[in-house]
């Protein structure tokens, strides 16, 4: 196979990951760990470092929209990002003295995770009454709806906050975005509305991803060559699938992906425990 | 209770659209370097097969540090260009969090003030701390 060839591929096989991450909401990086390793044979740290800058480029397009329509809770987003941040630095030092075989297990038991996550029911009730410490750190707040602007408060900030530094560190460990995971923290522990949860954990993705990437580009994880049509590609695809969304409601495609990305992570944990990354 | 805030608020509001122009603008950015440098990979190395990278090599490959890709982009190698978008893209964030630290400081919010310059803070140790062994 020459080059040219190779990264074409790839480019097409990046565009799908983009593509599949967007409609089913996992984000492109979660799809194109499983695609360099399993289809391409790359060694799992190039994939991871690939993964990354994935998901910084998905978070940075995609949150630029949300913030013009003033879903995101910043201060809430900031605030969590101390938990994310301190736990992708500690992800990625735990990383060098983890085999990669673990690191494929591991993830896929996230991907089984997070298919599972998506289709579970969503919370859209706004809370009345908040938790103490929400008043104290000013993470109550509003967002727009169809039906003019909804006030809605928070609770259990400590055990978001737990979860969220847990998300960090496997942020850090295997180059997700772990949105699963930290729409789980904001979700199902904090009880903020979807919408406002969905587009803050995707908001912070970014700068969880950049907390550890800047580790992983000096060990030298991010290969130019895969890198270039990673990028591209899955940029390329996340376009599209936004476009896509907002003309029709995915639900079938979702449930296929969901079985799909079931098997993938079988396949991963199989391979991983049969030592072969 | 809203009147009161209105000023406050938009001060909020339009350092938010900075952060989301900013945000987006980083992404095209790096995306158009890194296809510039990508037309120049594949001409450059369009007869090399395909590099081995079921084994992972990892610093010895070069272009990983800041001074490393810089000399690639003055030398006008493909791989030191793509390396620059990448670095321009997970600067993106990064910058977001030094521009949110400016937004809070505008708005006098001591307690953000704190938290933002806590992210900055791990961040910076992240890139300077030794942390790639």
């Amino acid at each position: 196979m020459t080059i040219i060839t190779f990264t074409l591929i790839l480019l097409a096989g990046a565009y799908l990951a983009g593509l599949v991450g967007s409609l089913t909401g996992l984000g492109g990086g979660v799809v194109v760990i499983p695609l360099l390793t399993l289809v391409f044979h790359v060694d799992i740290r190039y994939a991871i470092g690939a993964a990354l800058l994935a998901s910084i480029a998905n978070s940075s397009g995609a949150a630029s929209a949300y913030i013009k329509e003033g879903i995101t809770n910043i201060r809430l987003g900031m605030f969590l990002e101390i938990a994310t941040t301190v736990g992708a630095v500690g992800g990625a030092i735990i990383a060098v003295y983890t085999p990669t075989n673990t690191i494929a297990i591991l993830f896929g038991a996230i991907l089984l995770f997070s298919a599972a996550m998506t289709l579970r029911k969503k919370n859209m009730e706004a809370l009345t009454e908040g938790s103490t410490l929400s008043y104290k750190l000013k993470l109550n707040s509003s967002y727009p709806t169809k039906d003019g602007e909804v006030e809605y408060k928070l609770k259990n900030v400590g055990a978001g906050f737990s979860i969220m530094t847990l998300a960090g560190v496997l942020s850090g460990l295997l180059g997700i975005g772990s949105g699963a995971l930290k729409v789980l923290a904001m979700d199902s522990a904090m009880h903020i509305p979807f919408k406002v949860s969905t587009t803050t954990s995707n908001f912070m993705i970014g700068v969880t991803a950049a907390a550890s990437a800047v580790v992983y580009l000096q060990r030298g994880y991010m290969d130019p060559g895969i890198a270039f049509p990673v990028m591209l590609g899955v940029l390329g695809g996340a376009f599209t699938g936004s476009k896509l969304l907002t003309r029709m409601d995915p639900k079938v495609l979702k449930y296929i992906f969901c079985v799909a990305i079931t098997f993938v992570a079988a396949e991963m944990i199989f391979n991983g425990y049969n030592h072969k990354f | 209770m809203k009147k009161i805030l209105s000023k406050a608020f938009t001060a909020d509001q339009d350092i938010e659209k900075l952060i989301g122009y900013l945000l987006r603008y980083g992404v095209i950015t790096a995306s158009l370097i890194v296809f510039i440098g990508g037309l120049i990979y594949l001409h450059q190395y369009q007869h090399n097969g395909v590099p081995a990278y079921h084994t992972f090599v990892g610093e010895q490959a070069g272009y990983t540090t800041i001074s490393e890709i810089f000399s690639g982009v003055g030398s006008f190698n493909a791989k030191g260009i793509i390396q620059l978008g990448v670095l321009v893209l997970i600067a993106t964030p990064i910058l977001r969090i030094f521009f949110s630290l400016i937004g809070f400081i505008l708005e006098k919010d001591r307690l953000y003030i704190l938290i933002t310059f806590v992210v900055l803070s791990v961040m910076l140790f992240s890139i300077f701390g030794g942390l790639k062994v």
